[in-house]
């Protein structure tokens, strides 16, 4: 039943004016068992990770991982450079001179750490990307402006057309509509598959 | 969670210390204990020079933690801060046992001459080094700086505490405004006395040895020591306490966050200061470091590392460590505790090199010094927060406080 009624089909938007209804709207797809949602806001709105139950980021994983790996790096590169590729005695002191190597050793953790964090965020939310079927709903460019936005996708096993949209709209959006999947390489975002449903307006 | 959340007409006696509550009933108790201990150390150290040194790194341990009171609330009003209202009188309180410490230096000034070698008759006399500092480190010119020290860092927390106070029953915004103008002409004075301090009671000890950047790792000190000390009062008052409901995790959160960055901070200056000399490698600056990666003090400097950075690196660095009531105040007890470790290791080299003692041995004398100052500080810190609010109830910021967030 699901696959022929979600063919062509990325998934369902909801647009709602206030933040404290996208906070509602939330908690309430989330109550109803759904997973595969996110929420779209112009500015951050607090308790809206709470709100839609997310787990914690990984992306201090990968700073923590990377910023001990750059300074294991940076010290292991020192005392290459020092010892065995170019031993030389500098100001009487002993060649492997660790003092010397902290604040590269500093450095290097600190560009770890850096780089850690801007590939695990870019790797955790899936980026970069050129196209997204959600470009595709006009009304979404209010996303960043003044509207706020929940969509979930056709992919979660809980998602039906006409219930999801049902849902939607019981939980206080000022309009929903279904988002066709595509990938924009056709011109506009336009589907190659339902083309014309493209969008379509409930409301 | 109390039904004053949102921190609108909370009154003063809802958030002040129950008489019952062991701060308030122990501070007189604690202060007779410091008192006594102090009374049996000088009998034991019959006012011997060890007796004095141990008398210095308890006095000044305790005088960081107080100055650091006196940082932090500064420091809130500069920045305006909004999150830390809650937590700020916690501060003042603490910086209101400043005017102690000028009876508290009372023994120091006794036993300046005993710590001081440049203090000594002729010092100066066949050291041209010590005769060309003799314009400042001259005794008459110590003591009327330390008195002036004192009683500018008594004035300025009395003179913050007391407005402070005042505006829980009057309510008047205007007092915040006044605090936030004049906090940064007091930062000012703050940095130039603790600087100055921290070269004339610390760094003189070994007077032929300098560094510019000692008021600097002194402060790094006591701002770690003054954000464990207000994340414990807070965990303590807050624990079936009149604090209940009014402080929240994101509170010790942001706490944390501040402890863990000046723990990083102390790191960077107390490394800063090691490698420059170390790399300069020159006999009058290395001679600081002599003393302290030798002659029995290189496992205590080892210690010193990781107990004030490498260790409470690892601890504090997760965010739920932080947000935990249990594991902060673990770092928090860690990291106060290290605090003692730093200001031993500052004081008890340079005196063991000028004969005071030797390679690192604890005596009686440092914990009867420890227990006579902290006994007597505690003491005076309970009497303190006995009556006043233990928040600022009327300040305009208190409900922004209390509603306020982590992302």
């Amino acid at each position: 039943m699901a696959e022929a009624t979600t063919a062509g089909v990325w998934g369902a938007l909801a647009e709602f004016t206030a933040p404290e209804k996208l906070l509602a709207a939330c908690r309430g797809v989330r109550e109803a068992g759904y997973k595969a949602f996110d929420a779209h806001s112009p500015f951050p709105v607090h308790g809206l990770e709470r709100a839609m139950g997310l787990r914690r980021s990984l992306v201090p994983l990968f700073v923590l991982v990377l910023g001990l790996s750059g300074a294991a790096g940076g010290m292991l590169l020192q005392w290459w450079v020092a010892t065995r590729a170019y031993p030389l005695v500098i100001s009487g002191k002993p060649l492997f001179s660790w003092q010397a190597f902290v604040p590269i050793m500093f450095e290097v953790g600190v560009l770890g750490g850096a780089l850690g964090a801007v590939s695990g965020f870019l790797i955790l939310s899936r980026l970069p990307r050129h196209h997204h079927p959600l470009f595709g709903s006009a009304a979404f460019e209010r996303a960043s402006d003044d509207r706020f936005f929940l969509s979930v996708e056709a992919a979660d096993p809980r998602f039906d057309r006409e219930a999801t949209l049902a849902l939607l709209a019981d939980l206080g959006a000022s309009r929903v509509e279904l988002v066709a999947a595509g990938d924009g390489a056709h011109g506009g975002g336009r589907s190659g598959v339902i083309g014309e449903e493209r969008g379509e307006e409930l409301r | 969670m109390s039904a004053h959340r949102d921190g609108v007409g909370i009154s003063p006696r809802e958030v002040s210390l129950p008489a019952s509550h062991l701060l308030a009933r122990g501070a007189w108790v604690a202060g007779g204990v410091g008192l006594a201990a102090l009374a049996a150390g000088w009998l034991l150290g019959a006012g011997s020079a060890r007796f004095y040194a141990a008398y210095l790194v308890a006095f000044l341990y305790f005088l960081t933690v107080a100055l650091g009171g006196l940082f932090f609330v500064l420091l809130q009003f500069a920045t305006r801060s909004g999150w830390s209202v809650t937590v700020r009188r916690l501060g003042e309180h603490v910086m209101g046992t400043l005017p102690l410490f000028v009876v508290l230096f009372v023994p120091v000034a006794l036993g300046a001459p005993k710590l001081f070698s440049w203090m000594a008759p002729g010092a100066a006399a066949h050291d041209p080094n010590l005769a060309g500092k003799a314009l400042f480190l001259n005794p008459g010119f110590f003591y009327l700086r330390s008195a002036v020290y004192l009683v500018l860092w008594g004035v300025m927390a009395w003179w913050f505490r007391r407005r402070s106070l005042a505006q829980d029953s009057t309510g008047d915004p205007a007092v915040t405004r006044l605090l936030q103008s004049a906090s940064a002409p007091a930062l000012l004075v703050f940095a130039i006395t603790l600087t100055l301090a921290s070269f004339d009671w610390i760094m003189s000890l070994d007077p032929h040895w300098y560094s510019t950047i000692f008021g600097v790792y002194v402060f790094a000190g006591s701002a770690v020591a003054i954000f464990a000390l207000v994340i414990l009062l807070a965990l303590v008052l807050e624990r079936r306490g009149p604090l209940a409901g009014v402080i929240t995790t994101e509170h010790y959160h942001d706490l944390g966050k501040l402890l863990f960055s000046f723990m990083a901070f102390w790191a960077y200056i107390a490394f800063s200061q090691y490698m420059l000399m170390w790399y300069g490698n020159l006999p009058e600056e290395t001679i600081w470091f002599g003393q302290r990666l030798g002659h029995g003090w290189l496992g205590f400097s080892v210690a010193l590392a990781l107990s004030n950075f490498v260790l409470p690196f690892f601890f504090l660095l997760s965010r739920d460590v932080k947000r935990r009531r249990v594991t902060i105040g673990i770092g928090a007890a860690w990291l106060l505790a290290a605090h003692y470790v730093d200001v031993y290791w500052l004081v008890m080299p340079s005196l063991a090199a000028h004969g005071v003692g030797s390679g690192f041995r604890l005596d009686w004398l440092d914990l009867l010094a420890f227990v006579a100052v902290g006994g007597m500080f505690l003491g005076a810190l309970g009497l303190l927060m006995r009556r006043p609010a233990l928040i600022p109830v009327a300040d305009p910021r208190l409900p922004e406080s209390l509603s306020f967030e982590n992302m």
